[in-house]
């Protein structure tokens, strides 16, 4: 199975909207958004027939039973992240790191430590095509176990996937990138976004992943645009296109229309890339 | 009046939002929690006053007591300990800090002491002071670095930028703000982590207002939801390709361009106002 | 000499895990006498700390040869530490890398990647 992930570093610069038409355009039949922190693919998609979940477990959590507890204060104390209230004795769930010091030193073994469910791992078909994806409980954190959870879900269900990626650079992004035959990066011409750009192209480097770059809202900054096109030629990393700003895309988008079917600069440009995309691809 | 701005999804002009409204009001300070990437100080540029470490706890292992027992490297349940013959090796980034092996060890072989996690960076603007956080790359929380920064808040007037995504580098920033500004923008998907972070605001019990960012003709969801889920919207930014260059070039709307400082200026009297009046209720 | 590989699947026709810290499985070979099992990865369903714990277990196991695709940094000192070298598998299955450790026609794997947990 060929693996294409959508990377970008910064958040918001259209990764989601690219995926989507992406998929559409290559008619691919497994694709998975593992942005799990504020996942978006599954507006855009449409309605499945068919869901299955399971739950996405944390570090087990500290519990104190009341019943046992004698009050003495000693997990109090030796909690390092103001997890544990006194009168009553209690653990605040979100701030407890699970680290069991408070469950060691409990004399009347009043601690246990609890499975906590942090989030669902979800998978929804419609005929030949499987769709995963994942959402958190909040508060929780991302990790790359939720990723590759997520990844392994769609593992050899097609020929061909397309793996909706994060923000950052961090695990989930490293996850993201295990495995896959090329990651295209979804830049946009700022300077912020050009520093979380070279950023995680130096993440896709070091995982021997090929990278490849387009330029999203590219007309917002020509200088800057020409400055990203430069630094791939420099660095030798493909640069496959750019999209203009174009406010149909929004429109389409919120009316539940695709991009492509309503038309527009932005979709023309998307196109063009659609095809240079799946030259790299055959070509690796 | 303390106001954290935050969006949810990464993109939709928070850090635009914060340093034009820090930069207009030139009094009280600015605070970046975006501690990963931090970007404020690009655009309000201060003159650096000084800059001071954030520590953390981490283990260090005298090998001359350490018996090889492995009685920490099972115990740790963030596996930041490994025992190979000769050597217990101790992964700083992924520990937490607990100070449990410390504890455990029947040798006393572990010693807890100080290392780098971030920095914290305080400089000024005319009256305004500006605080920014770093956190080291690789490390597996940004939390200590916000705690440090935030404990300068001004009570008069402090802007508090959030990072992106509503976990708890999140929850941490919200923690002590008296309100919360929303910024949205006009997509499915941006109404959709405006619907994430407004309850996050409604879990820690925060007043919160929404600003309707990069606003185009047509139907905005962000809109919708606001006005379905009793929020106010506070202001409306009409999307400006000349707004986005000037930020793609890291440069204050406030100063250049008069319109904009005063919409910058009447927002930021708005959401004093708001703030102001839930803080009475 | 004791060769360990993560394995996708408990059989030698199996392909080489692309995950290292979260590979399902590890397959343990022992050259003398010539003999396979298969261990099921304790760290594979962990949220952070998959590779220190994976390689923690394969020290545990007194292997001296990993064939991997790819390693993190933690897991990367903690198996030269131990002193366990570490090859650079090729893709095909499993027992096919192991015919290629034997004829030494295997490269070292020399190239780390970034690891740690992200909390929040």
């Amino acid at each position: 199975m060929k693996q294409l992930l959508l990377l970008s570093g910064k958040g918001g610069t259209g990764k989601t909207t690219v995926a989507t038409c992406l998929i559409q355009l290559s008619q691919a039949k497994a694709y998975a958004d593992c942005d799990v922190d504020a996942p978006n693919l599954h507006l855009v998609l449409g309605t499945f027939e068919n869901h299955s979940t399971k739950p996405y477990y944390d570090l087990p959590k500290a519990v104190i039973d009341p019943d046992l507890c004698t009050e003495c204060g000693l997990c109090h104390q030796v909690c390092r992240f103001d997890a544990i209230t006194r009168n009553p004795y209690q653990v605040i769930p979100h701030l407890c790191e699970g680290c069991t010091y408070c469950a060691h030193v409990c004399p009347s073994e009043a601690i246990t430590l609890e499975e906590t469910v942090a989030g669902t791992i979800e998978l929804h078909t419609r005929g030949d095509e499987t769709f995963s994806t994942a959402t958190l409980k909040m508060g929780s954190g991302t990790t790359g176990l939720l990723v590759t959870e997520v990844k392994k879900q769609i593992k050899d269900k097609a020929k061909f996937a397309i793996l909706d990626g994060s923000p950052g650079i961090g695990c989930p992004v490293i996850a993201s990138l295990t495995g896959v035959d090329l990651a295209l990066m979804v830049a946009e011409p700022s300077l912020s976004g050009i520093s979380d750009l070279q950023r995680v192209i130096q993440s896709a480097r070091q995982l021997h992943v090929p990278a490849c770059v387009i330029v999203n809202k590219s007309d917002v900054n020509e200088e800057l645009t020409g400055r990203i096109r430069r630094y791939c030629n420099e660095e030798s990393i493909p640069f496959l296109g750019t999209i203009p700003y174009d406010k149909e895309a929004i429109a389409a988008i919120n009316s539940g229309q695709s991009l492509l079917e309503r038309g527009g600069p932005a979709s023309e440009a998307i196109r063009a890339i659609h095809h240079k995309v799946m030259k790299e691809l055959e070509a690796l | 009046m303390k106001i954290a701005v935050l969006s949810g999804k990464g993109g939709t002009g928070k850090t635009l939002v914060s340093v034009n409204l820090a930069a207009v009001a030139d009094k009280g300070g600015y605070f970046d929690c975006d501690v990963e990437e931090p970007n404020g100080h690009l655009f309000l540029k201060p003159s650096l006053i000084g800059e001071e470490e954030v520590t953390s706890l981490k283990p260090v292992v005298d090998m001359d007591r350490c018996d090889g027992c492995k009685v920490c490297v099972t115990a740790c349940v963030y596996k930041a300990l490994a025992y190979i013959p000769g050597e217990l090796m101790i992964f700083d980034e992924i520990c937490h800090a607990c100070g449990l092996c410390t504890y455990l060890c029947p040798q006393q072989a572990l010693k807890e002491t100080k290392r780098v996690i971030g920095t914290i960076r305080r400089g000024e603007r005319g009256s305004l002071s500006v605080h920014t956080g770093k956190m080291r790359i690789g490390e597996s929380t940004g939390v200590p670095i916000i705690k440090k920064l935030l404990k300068k808040l001004d009570d008069d007037l402090s802007i508090i930028d959030s990072p992106p995504g509503s976990g708890c580098l999140v929850l941490e920033t919200i923690e002590h703000a008296d309100y919360c500004l929303l910024v949205a923008e006009p997509t499915m998907f941006g109404a959709q982590n405006l619907a994430l972070v407004h309850e996050l605001t409604r879990v820690m019990n925060k007043p919160a207002g929404v600003l309707l960012n990069k606003v185009e003709d047509g139907l905005n969801p962000s809109e919708l939801y606001a006005k379905e889920h009793d929020l106010k919207i506070l202001a409306s930014l009409p999307y400006d390709s000349y707004a986005a260059l000037e930020s793609s070039n890291a440069e204050l709307l406030v100063e250049r361009s008069e319109k904009y400082r005063t919409f910058f200026l009447e927002l930021l009297k708005e959401v004093v106002d708001e703030a102001t009046l839930a803080a009475q209720r | 000499m004791i060769i360990a590989i993560p394995a996708e699947e408990k059989s030698l026709d199996s392909v080489i895990s692309v995950n290292f810290g979260r590979s399902p499985y590890f397959c343990i070979y022992d050259t003398e006498k010539q003999q396979s099992t298969f261990i099921d990865n304790e760290a594979a369903g962990r949220p952070g700390g998959a590779g220190v714990e994976a390689a923690q277990n394969l020290v545990n196991q007194k292997i001296d040869t990993l064939v991997a695709f790819r390693l993190g940094d933690h897991a990367a000192k903690v198996l030269s530490g131990a002193k366990i070298k570490v090859l650079k598998a090729v893709n095909l299955s499993i027992a096919d890398n192991i015919a290629k450790v034997l004829s030494h026609s295997l490269e070292e794997l020399n190239e780390v990647h970034p690891g740690g947990i992200n909390k929040g």
